[in-house]
């Protein structure tokens, strides 16, 4: 690998030492350079998550506050608000859908992986660019275009899709069951066709980025977890992408031309409808094929972007490197055939309900693992908190909260009574919502000053840590009880029964405490788009970290570093290493210059090293006398 | 006019927050602390951890207990106190974890926070500790698993032969219910066959289904095996009986069961609530459209003294509309005929 990166860069040190002259379109819009892609990726999911937060709020106010006049609302809402003032019951399912949607989908998906594995790949492995940048505007501008059509879809007559953001058929299929199926289930499936292209096309490009394009030095075991990450993430997306491809697609048949993929012996709407044969359970293992893969292809980059902002702001190695990739690596696998845990009481042969059932608690393991590391690393730290820092320590405390319930609903004999209660909606909010969503957030304030050279504002970032923490866990941490209590999901009033008829005070408080939590976000808007103009000049390595995009300038040109791209020499994670000046050696200082702080096996590798930098220098002066 | 006061109201308060940022922006560059690797800022954070961590358990614990009774609902199905108990000693095991490791997370930010003159220590890894720390929960979820296993087992095992048949269709948006008449077996159905007058979609053509009546509620008997057989006919429902500890999916074009024993009667559960108003009640649990919240139908559970007399007590479907019952074959409107002469007695 080592050589073949040597190659690489020989020949792309040629053609980018020139200035690049991009016109207004090139530079901004039509972009082929994945720092500008990433941060398209990064102010659109931006956009996304307001749209996603602002939807939630509407419908927490219909659940908090039922008797609440909405009339206020008229003049965005419009027929959706009825005579009486009230939210109509169809627009609060299509409200939950597209919530879900544009959450997992644009906002966790796109806005995390998208942003951060553009951005950081070729920053931190050393490289130019993407290996294909065309392949990644084109995924930016597949992405924007899914993003339009489901936008429009917001506002179309019969509504947006709403049966529910895992829309399983028949509901999702028949326009009869509920108007949301009607043309906004035709506009979701395109717009979700447009994203799955977009999505594969960034995924194979990280992939290909990961595997080719690394500095020389920069081996497999010492790459920074984030880019593992990355990696396991586009490797995960890649296998289950095309899979909810297949489940939509046959989705689009039953709706379109009266194929029975999914629908049998069905009567609505006083008609006998002619299919049989088809099975809705069949969509469900399909779709969870993809959507179970899907939790950690939200969460998985997150953890990455924690690992790396927890080492370096707690000044220590992150904790067992080698068992974190090994953890990450079981994560990958086992995601893949944990998917029918979703499914319990579908009508499934319970005999593989059985089956899901061990392979789901196995799952939970390698997080177990992970969580530890996290804590073991903090352990003696010197811990300096940035904002970043504090989400990510935010992040692990999800982390913890979330996966613990996730045992008792892959347990499916408790599963029976939990499934699709508040008990769900609790669980998977905190695991891989705001887990997330988090670790999205640790990651802006983190590269912040690698992405525009300015610095956020740290207090800022403290209040809107401190509020954000506190409001999730006040939204989500009273779910569980009303969850235990047999609330069911997706209801849009709690009168018709009576093991309901209560915790209208707790359904009103949580409403309360996510309408402040959604405020909140406002100051880390007003924090981000100012600092990105107004915000402290950054210094080249603000935070003092050892990976190698704070060796580029502070405002990295195309290409990333001017001159050849550093060689890498050690692993990402020499923090507080005794014998040391400083706490922190960059990746591209070699062994061979400290001495003092090289562990005994490091010792060993430095004479390789000589040799490897002197045929490197030889290499060097005879391109130079090739040059001039 | 209040609006507009409303509006300088709020602009009042963004231009008091956007002063103090300037200043607090200012005064940080004039102190220098900008420069700072951390700031007495560190300190604070820190410090809000630990109150965090203090504030938060106690609020839990407290409404734990006092909410207690609310949220633990009574349970009124054999296997549901088997369950029940799992969840509670996976409770137990993940409230221990949860306490432990979140105790770790606030109070080490707090310990470790940064300190000019201190190093943080190079500890890279320790397998010993990976290895303990993976076969641990390996272990303990393996207990759990297995615990959680054989409860399933048990609960989605085949029905007992003398099981009590009972049939719930779900539609949009209610639930119906058939039950299979003295032979405890349901006639066929067909969803070609639904209309007005044969909402279920009853097969009258099969002998079974002649003695089949409906019930505008779930009768069963308590103490008893009940066997509830699943269908919907129009979109995805489910079955959640929150008092049974059931649920279960209701799948157009594929029928699925679940049995349990009831263990309390309507008439007990009110008593030990005492609330003379209380009803087993049955919710849709999977999103089905508009009305999806309303799905409501009530079980009554009874001695099976009054089950079988309540079973004498009620009409079959083709008693209740004659009509029903066209061009039956010779031998079958003789069994209807039988039937008929014996439910008028």
């Amino acid at each position: 690998m080592a050589t073949a990166s040597a190659a690489h860069h020989d020949t792309a040190h040629d053609h980018h030492d020139h200035e690049h002259h991009d016109n207004f379109i090139t530079k901004y819009i039509f972009s082929q350079d994945h720092k500008m892609i990433a941060k398209q990726y990064l102010v659109t999911g931006i956009f996304w998550a307001i749209i996603g937060g602002f939807l939630s709020v509407l419908f927490r106010l219909q659940l908090g506050f039922p008797d609440m006049s909405l009339e206020f609302l008229r003049p965005l809402l419009g027929g959706w608000i009825d005579e009486s003032g009230k939210l109509d019951p169809t627009f609060y399912l299509a409200l939950v859908t597209m919530h879900g949607t544009i959450m997992v989908f644009f906002v966790l998906t796109a806005g995390l992986s998208g942003t951060f594995s553009n951005f950081l790949i070729p920053l931190q492995i050393g490289a130019r660019d993407m290996a294909s940048g065309f392949m990644n505007m084109i995924s930016y501008w597949l992405f924007f275009v899914s993003g339009v059509i489901m936008f429009i879809s917001l506002f179309i007559k019969t509504g947006p899709a709403g049966g529910g953001w895992v829309v399983y058929p028949p509901l999702s299929a028949l326009e009869q069951a509920i108007p949301g199926s009607g043309l906004g289930m035709t506009l979701w499936l395109i717009a979700m066709t447009f994203f799955i292209a977009s999505s594969l096309m960034g995924g194979i490009n990280y992939i290909t980025t990961v595997i080719n394009l690394r500095t020389k030095g920069m081996s497999f075991s010492r790459l920074p977890l984030t880019i593992w990450a990355f990696f396991l993430t586009a490797v995960i997306g890649l296998l289950s992408f095309p899979v909810l491809f297949a489940a939509a697609l046959l989705l689009v048949f039953d709706r379109s031309f009266g194929t029975s993929f999914y629908l049998s012996d069905i009567y609505v709407a006083g008609e006998a409808l002619p299919n049989t044969g088809g099975s809705p359970v069949l969509f469900q293992h399909l779709f969870w094929f993809l959507g179970h893969p899907e939790v950690y292809i939200v969460l998985l980059p997150a953890l990455g972007i924690t690992s790396e902002v927890i080492a370096t702001n707690s000044r220590k190695p992150i904790f067992g490197y080698k068992a974190m990739i090994i953890s990450m690596l079981g994560i990958t696998i086992l995601s893949f055939i944990v998917w029918a845990h979703h499914m319990f009481v579908s009508g499934m042969n319970p005999f593989l309900g059985s089956i899901f059932m061990f392979l789901t608690l196995i799952i939970a393991v390698p997080s177990a693992v992970k969580v530890f590391n996290y804590l073991t690393t903090l352990w003696r730290g010197n811990l300096i908190f940035t904002p970043a820092m504090l989400f990510s320590i935010g992040l692990v405390s999800f982390f913890i909260s979330g996966g613990l319930t996730g045992i008792f609903l892959g347990n499916s004999a408790i599963d029976i009574q939990l499934h699709d209660t508040y008990f769900v909606v609790a669980h998977f909010h905190l695991v891989m919502g705001s887990a997330s969503f988090f670790g999205m957030v640790a990651g802006v304030y983190h590269w912040f000053p690698k992405m525009f050279g300015r610095m956020m504002d740290a207090k800022l970032g403290y209040i809107h840590f401190w509020l954000t923490f506190t409001g999730v866990y006040l939204v989500f941490f009273p779910m569980h009880y009303i969850g235990i209590a047999g609330f069911p999901r997706r209801y849009y009033s709690w009168t018709n029964f009576s093991f309901t008829e209560l915790y209208t005070d707790l359904n009103m408080f949580v409403s309360a405490a996510a309408i402040i939590t959604f405020a909140a976000q406002f100051i880390f808007l007003f924090n981000f788009f100012y600092s990105m103009y107004r915000g402290r000049k950054a210094t080249l390595n603000p935070w003092r970290s050892n990976t190698i995009e704070w060796t580029t300038p502070l405002h990295p040109g195309h290409g990333n570093w001017p001159g050849e791209i550093p060689a890498v020499y050690r692993w990402p994670y020499d923090y507080s290493k005794p014998g040391a000046a400083e706490d922190f050696i960059p990746q591209t200082v070699p062994l061979s210059q400290t001495p003092e702080s090289n562990l005994p096996h490091e010792q060993e590798q430095v004479k390789l090293e000589l040799e490897i930098i002197k045929e490197e220098a030889e290499v060097l002066v005879g391109n130079e006398s090739k040059h001039h | 006019m209040y609006g507009f006061l409303i509006g300088v109201g709020v602009l009042l308060l963004l231009s008091i927050i956007w002063m103090v940022y300037r200043i607090q922006t200012l005064v940080s560059v004039v102190k220098g602390s900008d420069k700072k690797i951390a700031t007495g800022s560190n300190k604070v954070n820190a410090i809000l951890f630990v109150l965090f961590l203090v504030g938060t358990t106690i609020l839990m614990f407290w409404y734990s207990i006092k909410e207690f009774d609310n949220y633990q609902m009574p349970v009124a199905s054999e296997h549901g106190v088997i369950t029940d108990k799992l969840f509670w000693i996976s409770m137990a095991v993940t409230g221990v974890v949860f306490l432990i490791t979140h105790i770790l997370l606030f109070i080490f930010p707090y310990k470790y926070q940064y300190k000019e003159n201190r190093k943080a220590t190079f500890y890279p890894d320790n397998n010993k500790l990976e290895i303990i720390w993976t076969v641990v929960p390996g272990v303990v979820l393996a207990g759990l698993v297995i615990s959680g296993w054989m409860a399933w087992s048990d609960i989605t095992a085949p029905a007992p032969e003398k099981a009590h048949v009972v049939e719930i269709m779900g539609y949009q948006f209610a639930w119906e219910v058939r039950y299979p008449g003295k032979d405890n077996v349901l006639g066929d159905y067909d969803y070609r066959l639904i209309n007005a007058s044969n909402s279920h979609g009853v097969d009258f053509t099969d002998k079974n289904a002649i003695d089949d009546f409906p019930s505008p509620v779930v009768v069963i008997p308590k103490g008893e095996p009940v066997l509830f057989k699943i269908r919907a006919r129009d979109v995805l429902h489910s079955v959640f009986a929150p008092h049974m500890r059931l649920k279960m999916d209701a799948v157009p074009g594929m029928a699925t069961r679940f049995w349990f024993i009831p263990t309390k009667t309507t008439a007990e559960m009110r008593a030990e609530l005492n609330d003379p108003e209380f009803e087993y009640e049955i919710a849709c649990t999977e999103i089905c459209g508009r009305g999806h919240f309303s799905m409501r139908k009530v079980i009554e559970v009874v001695e099976p003294e009054a089950y079988q007399k309540w079973l004498t007590e009620q009409k079959s479907f083709i008693q209740q509309n004659p009509a029903l019952a066209v061009n039956p074959s010779a031998d079958k409107k003789e069994l209807a005929e039988i039937q008929l002469s014996e439910s008028n007695k």
